[in-house]
């Protein structure tokens, strides 16, 4: 299975993010560097508004992820409720 | 009952479909073919546009909305570090080099996409696509601005930011980056997208402004660390963009698929070419390092890009061509790189240095199969050299590739000894190229490349010498008279670091920042 990965600014607004992404993906493997973190996960890698706007406190668009982004890779599926990334092979 | 229940709002598949395809029309005055006259010449199949997909599915409204957040926290950021002199928090002033090459070689790339995906945005007869190029054309004017923006507040302070523009067009070694991106702009509308929208955002962009940005972070650049995240923050979905893009071709039609893997194979080595710059500039540049070049590649091109070619192997594409070349090079271009603009440091917009012994140190840890036999010995000779008085600066112009436009300093395939020359006859003319790959790509299309704008020719035939200027004066120096063409201060834009306007400026200034004196 390959690696799918999105990496997200080490700053405020994206923290509660990554918070979800860790809790909602517990294979995925968060990488540290300076002023960023890359999160990979083996085969797929889900981001769920649900958990997010737990841990935010507020609604929240699937949409705003596109302010804090770095990269990612992997096909994207977007919907209202999830962001998924993976890899057919 | 007479009250209309409030209507659902639409979901996001049904706003994206309204707010593009649903703009579209079928024109009944014209015919497709004078609308969109570039669509068909290059040999791509299209049957059905309507297959085309945003897994994004962003319309203009959200585009707007979340590009202006974008832009406040950036502009609040650059603001605050500017007032705040934060330009001296930087580790080291040998570091502002390395933005010197981004601002004068990267930016003006930026633009020159904002261009390009302008006009493949009005090329492609789908609506899909249009509306995705028309939003990263204005990504990339945005990068190309808020690049300038940040870096203008270096320009105040350091040397060899000014004239930007003017160096771009005229400065030897910028003509690597420039060249590439004139090659992707004059193609076809496809091939401009698997270029740049796929061969370069998706397989490599992620090396410039991932580790080399986050490195900026590290060596107390806010400025670049915020410019580049911000700009990558819209890398996502141009990646994105270039692996639908591909997908959608490969899907439309199997004729395409030899068409698109001979682009893949071209842009891929184009592409990896002009990131030898980068490679130096994260092994020799950044005063503080997050990770070599070599582990850079690894993660970014070996895995990610092994992952995205298997997962592509279903249409019948392989991974791009040579390779084999690629995997021995990693331990070698940083080094023959920076090893080539220390000779040349006489001629470029920026200084050069040896690196101390830490750093050296450093490298034969990330480079044990290279650094300690073939470079360190030729950087400590160099040191030994400069230290008794004899810094050598190279007055002789390089043989340049054909295709790369890159000094001839790579080695061959197996020996790192021996530099790699490779020849070609067209048209009674010979033409030389730096690998296997700069010459195959030459060969599938000669008379594009016939045409390149080599600086090291233009110079020897005279056209790079300030205008008035007289080659035939008694004691006419042609380095001098190139370098007023590039506007470039001798003593002051160029040579080392050490010894260096800015080496003493910086020095002065945080002296000032940390003291009473
Ligand atoms: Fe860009
Ligand atoms: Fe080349």
């Amino acid at each position: 299975m390959s690696t799918v990965f999105i990496a997200l600014q080490a700053n405020e607004d994206a923290r509660p993010i990554i918070e979800a992404i860790c809790a909602d993906n517990p294979h995925a493997v968060l990488n540290e560097a300076p002023g960023m973190v890359k999160i990979d996960a083996e085969g797929r890698l889900v981001v769920r508004r649900s958990s997010i706007e737990e841990r935010l406190g507020r609604a929240f668009d699937l949409q705003e992820l596109q302010v804090n982004l770095i990269t990612l890779s992997g096909h994207i599926d977007e919907t209202e409720d999830e962001f998924t990334l993976s890899w057919n092979a | 009952m007479d009250m209309q229940a409030t209507k659902k709002k639409l979901n996001l598949k049904e706003k994206y479909r309204a707010m593009t395809r649903d703009l579209d029309w079928n024109p009944s005055y014209q015919k497709l073919e004078d609308i969109y006259p570039y669509a068909s010449y290059e040999g791509v199949k299209i049957h059905d546009w309507e297959k085309w997909e945003d897994p994004f599915r962003l319309t203009m409204d959200a585009y707007w909305k979340y590009q202006a957040e974008k832009e406040r926290k950036l502009y609040a950021i650059i603001d605050a570090y500017a007032q705040n002199n934060g330009h001296l928090n930087v580790t080291d002033a040998r570091y502002l080099n390395a933005i010197k090459i981004l601002l004068t070689g990267v930016t003006p790339l930026e633009y020159m996409a904002h261009r390009g995906f302008a006009h493949a945005g009005r090329q492609f007869p789908g609506a899909g696509p249009r509306v995705a190029c028309l939003m990263q054309s204005l990504d990339e004017i945005r990068h190309a601005q808020t690049q300038i923006h940040s870096l203008s507040n270096y320009n105040k302070f350091y040397n060899g930011f000014h004239e930007f523009t003017h160096m771009f067009e005229r400065v030897w070694f910028l003509s690597v980056s420039r060249s590439f991106f004139d090659d992707a702009v004059s193609a076809g509308p496809f091939e401009f997208i698997v270029s740049i929208g796929f061969s370069f955002e998706y397989v490599l962009t992620n090396l410039l402004f991932v580790p080399f940005v986050s490195g900026a972070a590290y060596n107390g650049d806010m400025g670049t660390m915020t410019f580049g995240f911000s700009a990558q923050s819209d890398e996502a979905r141009h990646m994105t963009l270039g692996l639908e893009a591909i997908k959608f071709i490969l899907e439309q039609d199997p004729a395409n698929v030899p068409i698109v893997q001979r682009w893949i194979d071209k842009w891929t080595w184009r592409g990896y070419r002009v990131l030898t710059l980068v490679a130096m500039m994260m092994d020799y540049m950044l005063p503080k390092r997050i990770m070599s070049w070599k582990e850079a590649w690894e993660v970014y091109f070996e895995e990610n890009g092994g992952a995205l070619f298997k997962d592509l192997a279903r249409y019948g594409i392989r991974p791009p061509k040579w390779l084999d070349q690629i995997a021995q090079d990693k331990d070698h271009i940083s080094h023959q790189a920076w090893c080539t603009f220390y000779n040349y440091a006489l001629a470029a917009n920026f200084h050069t240095w040896i690196p101390s012994e830490e750093e050296m140190d450093w490298l034969a840890r990330k480079y044990p199969n290279s650094f300690d036999k073939y470079y360190r010995p030729r950087l400590e000779y160099w040191r030994e050299q400069a230290a008794q008085g004899n810094r050598f600066y190279n007055k002789t112009l390089p043989m340049l590739c054909q295709t790369c436009q890159i000094p001839m300093l790579f080695t061959e395939p197996g020996d790192p000894t021996k530099i790699c020359y490779r020849e070609a006859d067209y048209k009674g003319e010979k033409y030389h190229f730096c690998s296997d790959g700069c010459k195959e790509i030459f060969e599938n299309e000669p008379e594009k490349y016939i045409q390149a704008w080599l600086p090291v020719h233009q110079v020897y035939q005279g056209n790079c010498f300030p205008e008035g200027t007289d080659p035939t004066a008694e004691g006419f120096d042609p380095l001098a008279a190139v370098l007023r063409y590039y506007h470039l201060e001798s003593g002051r834009d160029n040579l080392d670091f050490e010894g260096s306007e800015d080496q003493r400026n910086f020095a002065a200034w945080r002296g000032q920042a940390t003291t009473n004196a």
